[in-house]
């Protein structure tokens, strides 16, 4: 039987790779779908679908994933089958490092990139919110925002310069803040040190 | 293809069904071009929005609660039904529908997302409330201020982050403290909340989507007033 296996959400499978790597934490990393985040209510059934397909090989497995939107319905679930899940309500929160609520109260209308959501930013946001096909969406989306503010966990001027074009099409100026994978690996390292079975 | 429809050639009832279709294909356009063909055959306004716009949206909203539409097609719907409500308003106005209370709606601070808080307004419009939708990022003092003002009898509040959900506690605790909670049915909704989080915050109901609002409005409001439910 292997020690850990994560199951990760899709938009932050590169980072915990990334992690997993640099602490040497040598477990097997399961993603699922991004697009879940659309439809938050179709996440737990995901997450459980994973859990019961590699629960007989692992010691342990841990979720990465925000509550989502899954009206805490996936912490229901986790508590049932005994899972951990890393703290927090969603990645925007994890990878600002305490500054979410600080960003938000400056000017509630923030819209968060991330690395994950700089390279998807096609894919998932127009998209995933139909505005490739009706242009006009964009302003019943987007009329309220102000800003748009990359929390970037690599620095890399492709993805600086990708983040200004994702701003652009959202009209809206953007801000640059380097902070790496913030709370992420901090609360990770926490949940894999206080547990026993997992501490390595 | 339903510009091809001479819509002065179809019968009510296939009209009607037109509505829901465009309604739900969110042709904003051709639900206008329905409804004041229907008002022109003297349709009453209250049942062209009953018959037409709410009916038509409520499959929508069935459809998207079972995955079948997506938020793009719904906004789209929302579009539309808003377009023929402009229409309507003054008229059901005009000739004074009943009305069957006052509804307080407003996204609570720090939230700016407004599509579902903007349906439920139009849904609860159409099922007879009076709303004053106070829009986004609305804290205490405005809920408050409006509560004085228009004397609702039902306060909603909507939020979509769990980071924004808990300022609802907020809200109600100011009510409690003017003594003024138990004026209201306190009915709450967005994606992060739940039941359990509706009762934590002692709201009357934390609400799913926009079709439970309104049967939960009416039902609480008819128990309230001592109606038969
Ligand atoms: C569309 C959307 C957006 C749009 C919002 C556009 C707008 N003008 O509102 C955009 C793209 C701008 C956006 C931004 C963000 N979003 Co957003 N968004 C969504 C999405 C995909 C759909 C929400 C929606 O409009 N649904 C359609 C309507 C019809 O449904 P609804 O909102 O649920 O409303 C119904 C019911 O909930 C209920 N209801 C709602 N309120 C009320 C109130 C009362 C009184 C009653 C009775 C009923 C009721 O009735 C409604 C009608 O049926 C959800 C995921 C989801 N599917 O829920 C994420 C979601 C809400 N967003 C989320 C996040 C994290 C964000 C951002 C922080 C992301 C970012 N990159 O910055 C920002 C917010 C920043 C900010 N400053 O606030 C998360 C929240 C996670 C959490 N745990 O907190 C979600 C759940 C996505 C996810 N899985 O991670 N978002």
């Amino acid at each position: 039987m292997k020690d850990i296996a994560f199951i990760v959400c899709g938009a932050l499978a590169r980072e915990v790779l990334a992690l997993n790597k640099k602490h040497n934490w040598g477990a097997d990393v399961f993603g699922l779908p991004v697009l879940l985040h659309n439809e938050p209510d179709r996440i737990p059934p995901a997450v459980q679908e994973r859990i019961d397909q590699i629960r007989g090989e692992y010691k342990n497995i841990v979720i990465v994933y925000g509550d989502c939107g899954t009206s805490g319905s996936l912490d229901r679930l986790l508590a049932q089958e005994g899972v951990q899940r890393v703290a927090g309500p969603h990645c925007y929160e994890m990878y600002a490092n305490g500054s979410f609520e600080g960003l938000m109260e400056e000017q509630p209308g923030t819209f968060f990139l991330t690395d994950y959501l700089v390279g998807s930013f096609d894919h998932l946001v127009l998209e995933g919110l139909g505005i490739d096909q009706n242009p006009q969406l964009r302003d019943d989306y987007f009329s309220n925002y102000t800003r748009v503010v990359y929390l970037a966990q690599r620095e890399d001027p492709s993805l600086q310069q990708r983040a200004k074009w994702a701003a652009d099409c959202l009209g809206l100026p953007l801000e640059i803040r380097q902070t790496g994978y913030g709370l992420l690996e901090g609360r990770l390292l926490k949940l894999i040190n206080d547990s026993p079975q997992l501490s390595l | 293809m339903s510009e091809e429809i001479d819509i002065t050639k179809l019968e009510t009832p296939e009209l009607l069904e037109l509505i829901q279709d465009d309604l739900y294909d969110g042709l904003a356009d051709e639900v206008v071009a329905s409804v004041n063909e229907l008002l022109a055959r003297d349709m009453t306004p209250s049942d062209v929005l009953n018959k037409g716009l709410v009916a038509g949206m409520e499959i929508v909203g069935f459809d998207f609660r079972d995955g079948i539409l997506f938020v793009p097609e719904v906004l789209m719907a929302a579009k539309a039904m808003k377009a023929g409500m402009e229409i309507l308003r003054p008229l059901l106005i005009e000739t004074g529908a009943t009305q069957i209370g006052t509804l307080v709606i407003g996204t609570v601070k720090g939230d700016i997302h407004d599509i579902g808080k903007n349906l439920v307004s139009m849904m609860m419009e159409g099922a007879g409330f009076n709303v004053i939708n106070l829009g986004i990022n609305t804290d205490v003092d405005a809920f408050l201020e409006a509560i004085e003002e228009h004397k609702p009898d039902i306060l909603g509040m909507s939020a979509m982050l769990t980071t924004t959900m808990t300022y609802m506690a907020v809200v109600i605790e100011a009510l409690e403290e003017k003594g003024i909670r138990d004026q209201l049915l306190v009915l709450v909704g967005g994606a992060p909340l739940n039941d359990a989080f509706a009762e934590e915050i002692r709201a009357d109901a934390y609400c799913r989507d926009a079709a439970v609002g309104v049967e939960t409005a009416k039902k609480l409001l008819a128990i309230r007033r001592g109606q038969p439910g």
